[in-house]
């Protein structure tokens, strides 16, 4: 079984970089999204195991996403994970009320998310 | 290329991505130079040190992330309204971003200097300790704002600052809701901001779980307006969007509104009531009811729509009430990335590649094959028509013909896509430009309004990476010696602030780029003094030269000195290495002066250097290409019809005279006595040749390939093409060519 992970995150080459960790484990696969809005057309065309989004970003923020995500009940179950250079603790302590399950302060180790990721999906 | 050569390659385009959009952002600040800054620029500018502090981290680029970090730091504070704007905030981030651009230079060479450490470590420590703090107020205004805490919850600390400003300052703040279908929403919201930007500030956009049919998607826009509720009902005619009032509660002690708030009513389900109601709102196509709130005073136009107009129309009025001492003024309006629709920045992303110009040049030279193996189709399918002893079919003939002309059309967009695919516009050397002005006018103590147009012509990417560094110089020069001290032009009555310009302009295959000031001129008997002095020129040719002669004695290697720029209102460092570099990109560099009026330098460059249309020529046996595009004319001409004036050959065509070369002589060929030459007139901004040469032998495309070794510095040479016949032959460079003429006239008067 492919587990479908969505990468929501603006640049191009910090997504290339996540989505590389993502694939990197086997049986899953890395789809991506350049926008909050870009992840809002894919959310219904797929079923992700899991989400993994920045906070600032120029249409809809890693927030106001969340809040969607969490508030709609066929997607509200998906863990939710923050990868963002905001080390601010509001901002962190906001994702985490809202439901995100993890907050990863850019640089993270790619073994750290891969270590992550296998944890919520229940992969060895 | 390795894994790791890889992701550095992928971190310095997207890095250098960023730092040019940062760049273009900042100009456009420095533009409002005392005018209340945009939020939406200043946000748009530390979301690009920020993505650049996150990539450099991510991919260990410690010095970049550190300094990116540290601007960042100061732009945050700057957004978040605890710092105000000033010049010396807005100097300092103009340097940061140089360094940032160095430092990005130096980790593509995988190098790292001290010098350049140690200047990033010095500007850190200044962005830490640079601003004043803005006055904190004891009350936070977001509290006067009714809002449901849900709402509230998914603000980031920016987006707050955003609504706290607003409320403070009395804006009227809507919560506009509108659904559209899931297959187009983004088309749908796209238009709906680019129909509210104009009227006020989207402060957040919400997207809602809560849609109004069952395959929509709602969004609840935060909106703080700039028109009365009136203009605002009226400009969202045709949306789907509902508005509804945020109510504000007045402030506990008095402030200082700019505009008169929404009037108060009763709060609803999400804090905010509906201000108009449609019956039963079908999506995209809702009837606009008329308002049923009163209306309200329209609010005042904010300052920053348009700065750039704004601060254009300052100088032309000649009211220069800004301290500073550069000004930058484009005469066409950027994009601001924070003023980009939303659009734009979500599909830009998607739907641009970035490719390496090598393998850009890698592909041209395939085109180039492809291009002789056309010729010699066309070659084999015209020999085939005139050959009456191949016994071919007429029918196959004709079909060999028509896939050749096929392919021949193929080919034209292949090449024609490739060729656009390399242009960039010269607006990215402008930008940088700009930065530069700025530092060297506080160095040298004027006053300088830069203004630049053009900056969206395109041209060759190669060709806009050369021209920096010529550019460069001209303006330096410019400002250094061109412009005159401000209290120096107002005793003969010009505005303190010199001007110097900078233009593109597409002039068919060519684009003419200028650079011009208002300055004191050029003295040209100073120059003609100077070049005899230094045994440049003879008395005698001193004597016929027309002063535009004399202003392009300039040029000439040797000609200025450190001495000379007092004397000669300093034009002509090192202009001949100017001249050098612009031919190199097979263009032309002309003066104009006018003693007091000011100078102006134009650069004719070619648009490209990949594939050119050239004619091919033959000389004592020997074949050349020469670019059509320089090309304006063929004559016919016989040898009686060539006149000898002081010495130098000349033609006569249609009332003028034409200075002729021999191309057989230019180079060393053994020269043939034809019944009759054939004469390219040959021509690049104002200059004219004749190039005499034995035959003509057609038109071809030609890819130019740069020549190696003992044949690059051949003066009049160019590069090499392989023609289709599988010859390689040398391609004429007309623009040396030109000097060549000119110079040779000088030397033999």
């Amino acid at each position: 079984m492919t587990f479908k992970i969505l990468i929501v995150e603006d640049s191009r080459a910090s997504r290339e970089l996540i989505a590389a960790t993502v694939e990197s484990i086997p049986g899953l696969e890395a789809v991506t999204s350049s926008s909050g809005l870009e992840a809002l057309k894919l959310l219904p065309r797929h079923v992700f195991s899991l989400i993994i989004t920045d906070i600032n970003m120029p249409d809809i923020n890693g927030l106001e996403l969340i809040r969607f995500i969490k508030n709609n009940p066929a997607l509200r179950d998906t863990p939710l994970f923050i990868v963002t250079t905001e080390g601010r603790e509001t901002d962190r302590d906001r994702g985490l009320a809202l439901g995100a399950v993890e907050y990863l302060v850019k640089p993270f180790s790619p073994r750290s998310l891969e270590g992550l990721v296998r944890r919520y999906l229940q992969l060895a | 290329m390795n894994t790791a050569g890889k992701a550095l390659a992928e971190f310095i385009a997207e890095g250098t991505e960023i730092v040019e959009s940062l760049s273009k952002d900042l100009l456009v600040l420095d533009q409002q130079r005392g005018l209340e800054p945009d939020p939406e620029l200043i946000n748009g500018i530390f979301r690009a040190a920020h993505s650049l502090k996150g990539l450099a981290a991510l991919f260990g680029q410690e010095r970049i992330a550190k300094l990116a970090h540290q601007s960042e730091d100061l732009l945050d504070r700057l957004r978040l309204g605890k710092l105000s704007l000033d010049d010396q905030v807005l100097d300092t981030l103009i340097e940061s971003l140089d360094a940032l651009q160095s430092l990005l230079a130096e980790a593509s060479r995988e190098e790292a200097s001290d010098a350049l450490g140690e200047r990033v470590s010095t500007l850190g420590t200044r962005l830490a300790d640079l601003g004043t703090v803005s006055a904190a107020s004891d009350e936070d205004p977001l509290d006067r704002l009714e809002l449901s805490e849900q709402v509230r919850a998914v603000f980031t600390e920016y987006e707050e600052h955003r609504l706290r400003e607003n409320v403070r300052r009395g804006v009227a703040l809507y919560r506009v809701r509108a659904a559209f279908d899931l297959s187009d929403f983004d088309t749908g919201l796209t238009e709906l901001n680019a129909r509210l930007k104009p009227l006020g500030e989207v402060v957040s956009t919400l997207p809602s779980s809560e849609p109004g049919g069952l395959s929509g998607i709602a969004f609840d826009l935060i909106f703080g307006a700039r028109v009365s509720t009136e203009e605002l009902t009226q400009k969202l005619e045709g949306t789907p969007a509902q508005l509804f009032a945020l109510v504000t509660r007045p402030a506990a002690a008095p402030v200082t509104p700019r505009a008169p708030a929404a009037p108060p009513v009763p709060p609803a389900e999400a804090g905010s009531t509906p201000v108009r109601k449609t019956a039963k709102r079908k999506p995209r196509t809702p009837k606009a009811p008329a308002p049923q709130t009163p209306p309200d005073e329209p609010l005042a136009a904010a300052s920053s729509t348009m700065p750039t107009l704004r601060a254009l129309e300052a100088v032309s009025s000649g009211e220069a009430s800004s301290s500073s001492p550069v000004r930058t003024l484009v005469q066409e309006s950027p994009t601001p990335r924070g003023t980009r629709s939303e659009g734009e920045s979500a599909r830009s992303l998607t739907q641009t590649v970035r490719v390496d110009i090598r393998r850009l040049d890698a592909l041209m030279n395939t085109v180039g094959e492809l291009l002789l193996i056309k010729a010699n189709l066309q070659r084999m399918v015209e020999n085939v028509r005139l050959d009456a002893g191949v016994s071919l079919s007429k029918v196959w003939g004709q079909e060999l013909s028509r896939e050749t002309r096929q392919l021949e059309r193929k080919l034209d967009a292949l090449q024609e896509g490739l060729l656009e695919a390399r242009m960039v516009p010269v607006g990215q050397v402008f930008d940088r430009l700009a930065r530069l002005v700025r530092r060297i006018a506080r160095e040298v103590g004027k006053e300088i309004d830069f203004i630049i147009g053009g900056g969206d012509v395109e041209l060759d990417k190669l060709i806009v990476e050369e021209l920096s560094d010529p550019l460069m110089h001209i303006i330096r020069n410019a400002i250094d010696h061109g412009a005159e001290s401000p209290e120096a032009r107002q005793a003969v009555g010009k505005p303190r602030r010199a001007r110097i310009s900078l233009h593109a302009e597409q002039k068919g295959n060519h684009v003419v780029i200028e650079v011009s000031d208002d300055g004191a001129g050029i003295d040209e008997l100073g120059v003609r003094e100077l070049a005899l002095r230094k045994g440049l020129i003879t008395d005698a040719q001193a004597r016929e030269m027309s002063r535009r002669e004399l202003l392009n004695l300039i040029f000439l290697p040797g000609f200025s000195t450190a001495s000379s720029v007092s004397e000669l209102s300093g034009r002509g460092v090192g202009l001949d290495v100017v001249k050098n570099n612009i031919g190199n990109l097979s263009g032309i560099i002309d003066v104009w002066s006018e003693r007091g009026q000011g100078t102006a330098f134009h650069l004719t460059l070619p648009v490209t250097l990949a594939i050119i249309r050239a004619l091919v020529v033959g000389v004592s046996g020997r074949t050349y290409a020469v670019p059509l595009n320089s090309v304006l004319e063929i004559l016919s001409v016989k040898p009686s019809e060539i006149r000898t004036v002081e010495r130098r050959e000349v033609l006569d065509v249609r009332g003028t005279t034409l200075p002729l070369m021999r191309l057989a002589r230019v180079f060393g060929h053994p020269e043939s006595h034809p019944e009759r030459h054939f004469v390219v007139v040959a021509g690049l901004a104002q200059e004219r040749l004749g190039i005499a040469v034995d035959e003509l032998q057609g038109q071809q495309d030609i890819v130019v390939k740069s020549l190696g070794g003992r044949l690059q510095g051949v003066r009049g040479i160019s590069g090499a093409a392989d023609l289709a016949n599988r010859r390689t032959v040398l391609v004429l460079d007309v623009g040396a060519l030109l000097e060549e003429g000119m110079s040779t006239e000088r030397r033999r008067a």
